[in-house]
C-alpha cells in the first residue's frame, strides 16, 4: 500500500500548530495557481460561514419598534437589549442546564464505551474483529432523525418489542425522556468514535508494545500505560466533537416531541432558537444563536486547554 | 457470524492481526477468562447496536395488522415488497422524490465540497504565500463552528435574496467543508512529495494540471474520507432543511419522514410508511460505507499499513 500516513502524530502536530514553517520573506511563486486553488473555497466559506456569523451578530443587536400596538414595525439599533433578554430568559438557561447535564453523563459514557471497544478491537483477545467493527459502526449510517423515530417506537409502551420493560418503565416520561434521548445519541455515535480512536491505535507502531510484552506486561497494563496516553489526542478530538454535538442537540428532541409531551419547544437551546425564530422574533433568536455558539466555543476550547495541561504534567 | 467476516467484500486479512499472533507467544498468554469476557462484552453490545435495525427490518416486512399482533422481532407474512410498492405509490411517489433529493443534495454537494476543500488544503500544504497560516487558522476555527449555529442566519440571509424554499438554500451551504480542508492539508503534506511536483514542473505541466493528474491520485484516500463524512453530514442534516424548506417536493428524506412522523397521530396509516421509509432511507448510506470502506479506512489510518 503506497498510501502514506495520516497518523495521530500528524494530527497532533497540526493541532498544536508546531513551529510555524520558515517565516522568511520570499516572493510568492505560482500566484495564479494558488488563486485558482483557494478562491472557490474562500468564496463559499466567506458566504456561508463568515457572513452568516456576522449577520447573526448584527441581527442580534437590533430591536423591533412599533408606533403603537398596530403600527408599522421598524428595526432599529438596540445595543445589547436582546442579550439582556437572553440572560433574563428562564427557559433558555433551563435548556442550557439540561444539555449540560446531558453532556456530563452522556459524553463520558459514550466515549468510555468507544474507548473500551477500540482497545478490545486492538487487543489479541477477540475473534471476528472485522464483524464487530462493522456492526458497531452501522448505527452511524442512520440519520439522527431516523434513529430517533426508530427508538421512539422501541420505547413506546405498546409497540415496542420489549413491552415487558417499556410498560413498566416509562422512558418517554418527563423524568426519563432526556436519558432516552441520550441513549439514542449514544447508539448512533459510539461506533463512529470507536473508529476514530481505533485508527489512532492502529497508528502506534507495534514495536512499542513488544518491549512491554517481553517484560511481562499484560493487555490491561499495556492499554492503560502505553496505549491510552498515546491516543489521548484522538480522545480529546472525539471529546470536543461530542461537546459541540451535545450543545447543538436538535433533531432527536424535535422528533421526540411527537412521542412525548414532556419534550417542549424549549427543551434544548437549538429548539429554543427554532421556536423563537418561528414566532417570528428573529432578533432574539439571533441573540440565542450567538450566545449558544459562544458557549460552545468557550466550552470546547477550555476542554482542549484543560486536557492539554493535564497531558503536559 | 464468522461467515460474514469471510465474505470477499469484507475479507482482506488485517496485517496487524497476523503480526500480533506471531508475536503472541513471546509475552504472557492471554487468559481464557479475559478472552471470554471480551467476547461477551462485544456480543452483548452487538445485540444493542443491531437489534433496533433488525426490528426495523422485521417491521418493514409486515402488514399493518400483523405489526402489532405478531412477534416484533420475528417474521410474519413477508410483505416487504408490497409495503415498498405502497410507499412508492403513496401521494404520487413523494417518497422517491425525497430519496432523489437527498441523493442530489448529498451526492453532488459532497463531491463539490470535497473538490473545493482538496484544492484549498493542497494549496495550503504545498505553496508558500502570505496569510497562509492565518487562512488555515480561520478554517480551523470554522471546524469548531457547528453547522446548526449557522442555520438561522443563513435563513435570514437567503430570505433577503428570496432564495429560501429553493434547492439552492440547502445545497449551497453544504458545499463548504472546513474539516475537509484541514484533513486534506495534513494528508497532502504527508503524501504528495515536493520532488514529484517539481518533476511535473520540469516536464512542463502547469500547477493546476499537476494537481488534477498527479496529486489527486496520491490524496485519494483522504478525498474519499472527506467525501464520505460530508455526504453523511448532508444526508443527516436536519435543521437547515427544516428551517429553509416549505415545499414538500424539495424535502430531503429525513425531513420528509419527520413530517410524516409528526402527523401519525392524525393519520395513523402513515405509521407503516414511516417505518418502511426509515428502513429504505438507511440502506444507501450502509451500501456507500461498505463500498468505500477500503478507502476511508486508509484515509483515517493509513499510517499502520505500509
Amino acid at each position: 500500500m503506497s498510501a502514506p500516513a495520516l497518523t495521530a502524530a500528524d494530527a497532533r502536530s497540526a493541532g498544536s500548530r508546531s513551529p510555524a514553517p520558515r517565516p522568511r520573506k520570499i516572493k510568492v511563486a505560482h500566484p495564479r495557481a494558488i488563486a485558482i486553488f483557494i478562491v472557490p473555497f474562500a468564496i463559499l466559506f466567506t458566504l456561508f460561514y463568515l457572513v452568516p456569523i456576522g449577520y447573526a451578530i448584527y441581527q442580534s443587536l437590533l430591536v423591533v419598534e412599533r408606533d403603537g400596538t398596530f403600527g408599522k414595525a421598524t428595526e432599529v439599533f438596540g445595543g445589547l437589549t436582546q442579550y439582556i433578554l437572553v440572560f433574563q430568559n428562564g427557559p433558555f438557561w433551563e435548556s442550557i442546564t439540561r444539555v449540560l447535564a446531558f453532556g456530563v453523563v452522556q459524553v463520558p459514557v459514550m466515549l468510555g464505551l468507544a474507548l473500551l471497544f477500540a482497545l478490545l478491537l486492538d487487543s489479541p483477545l477477540l475473534r471476528g474483529k472485522r464483524f464487530f467493527r462493522l456492526a458497531f459502526f452501522v448505527p452511524y449510517a442512520v440519520p439522527g432523525v431516523i434513529a430517533a423515530i426508530m427508538w421512539g417506537f422501541l420505547y413506546s409502551p405498546n409497540l415496542s418489542p420489549f413491552t415487558a420493560l417499556t410498560s413498566n418503565v416509562s422512558f418517554l416520561s418527563a423524568d426519563l425522556v432526556l436519558w432516552a434521548i441520550a441513549n439514542v445519541v449514544t447508539w448512533v455515535y459510539v461506533g463512529y468514535n470507536m473508529l476514530i480512536i481505533y485508527s489512532a491505535l492502529l497508528a502506534i507502531p507495534t514495536e512499542i508494545y513488544e518491549a512491554a510484552r517481553l517484560d511481562g506486561a499484560g493487555q490491561l497494563r499495556i492499554a492503560w500505560s502505553i496505549k491510552i496516553p498515546l491516543i489521548m489526542p484522538a480522545i480529546v478530538l472525539t471529546g470536543i466533537f461530542s461537546i459541540i454535538g451535545t450543545l447543538q442537540l436538535l433533531a432527536e428532541p424535535q422528533v421526540f416531541r411527537s412521542f412525548s409531551s414532556a419534550v417542549t419547544s424549549t427543551f434544548t437551546p437549538n429548539l429554543m432558537v427554532y421556536s423563537t425564530s418561528s414566532i417570528p422574533n428573529v432578533n432574539l433568536a439571533a441573540a440565542f444563536s450567538v450566545v449558544l455558539a459562544l458557549a460552545t466555543f468557550v466550552l470546547s476550547f477550555s476542554f482542549l486547554k484543560f486536557t492539554q495541561r493535564k497531558e503536559g504534567k | 457470524m464468522s461467515a460474514l467476516t469471510e465474505t470477499p467484500v469484507v475479507a482482506r486479512p488485517s496485517r496487524r492481526v497476523t503480526r500480533r499472533t506471531e508475536n503472541a507467544p513471546k509475552g504472557p498468554k492471554e487468559s481464557p477468562l479475559s478472552r471470554v469476557g471480551a467476547m461477551t462484552v462485544m456480543l452483548v453490545f452487538t445485540l444493542y447496536f443491531l437489534i433496533p435495525i433488525w426490528w426495523l427490518f422485521i417491521a418493514g416486512t409486515k402488514s399493518s395488522s400483523q405489526f402489532t399482533s405478531t412477534n416484533p422481532l420475528w417474521f410474519a407474512d413477508f410483505n416487504l415488497f408490497a409495503n415498498i410498492g405502497n410507499l412508492v405509490a403513496y401521494r404520487d411517489g413523494v417518497f422517491l422524490k425525497w430519496m432523489l433529493n437527498s441523493a442530489l443534495y448529498a451526492g453532488a454537494g459532497a463531491l463539490l465540497a470535497t473538490l473545493f476543500a482538496a484544492m484549498c488544503g493542497y494549496a495550503l500544504a504545498k505553496y508558500r504565500f502570505p496569510g497562509r497560516e492565518l487562512l488555515f487558522n480561520i478554517v480551523l476555527g470554522g471546524v469548531l463552528v457547528p453547522a446548526t449555529a449557522l442555520a438561522l442566519p443563513l435563513f435570514l440571509i437567503f430570505s433577503q435574496v428570496s432564495l429560501t424554499n429553493t434547492f439552492w438554500a440547502v445545497f449551497l451551504p453544504s458545499l463548504v467543508s472546513p474539516f475537509g480542508v484541514y484533513l486534506t492539508r495534513i494528508f497532502a503534506s504527508a503524501s504528495v512529495p515536493d520532488e514529484l511536483i517539481e518533476a511535473a514542473r520540469l516536464d512542463g505541466a502547469g500547477e493546476v494540471r499537476t494537481f488534477f493528474t498527479v496529486s489527486v491520485k496520491l490524496m485519494f484516500p483522504a478525498l474519499v474520507t472527506v467525501f464520505l463524512f460530508q455526504f453523511v453530514a448532508i444526508w443527516n442534516n436536519f435543521f437547515l432543511p427544516l428551517i429553509m424548506l416549505r415545499d414538500e417536493t424539495l424535502f430531503p428524506v429525513t425531513l420528509g419522514l419527520y413530517a410524516w412522523n409528526s402527523q401519525v397521530n392524525q393519520i395513523p396509516e402513515l405509521r407503516g410508511y414511516v417505518l418502511i421509509g426509515a428502513l429504505l432511507s438507511i440502506i444507501p448510506l450502509i451500501i456507500l460505507f461498505l463500498l468505500l470502506q477500503r478507502f476511508w479506512r486508509n484515509g483515517l489510518s493509513a499510517g499502520s499499513v505500509k
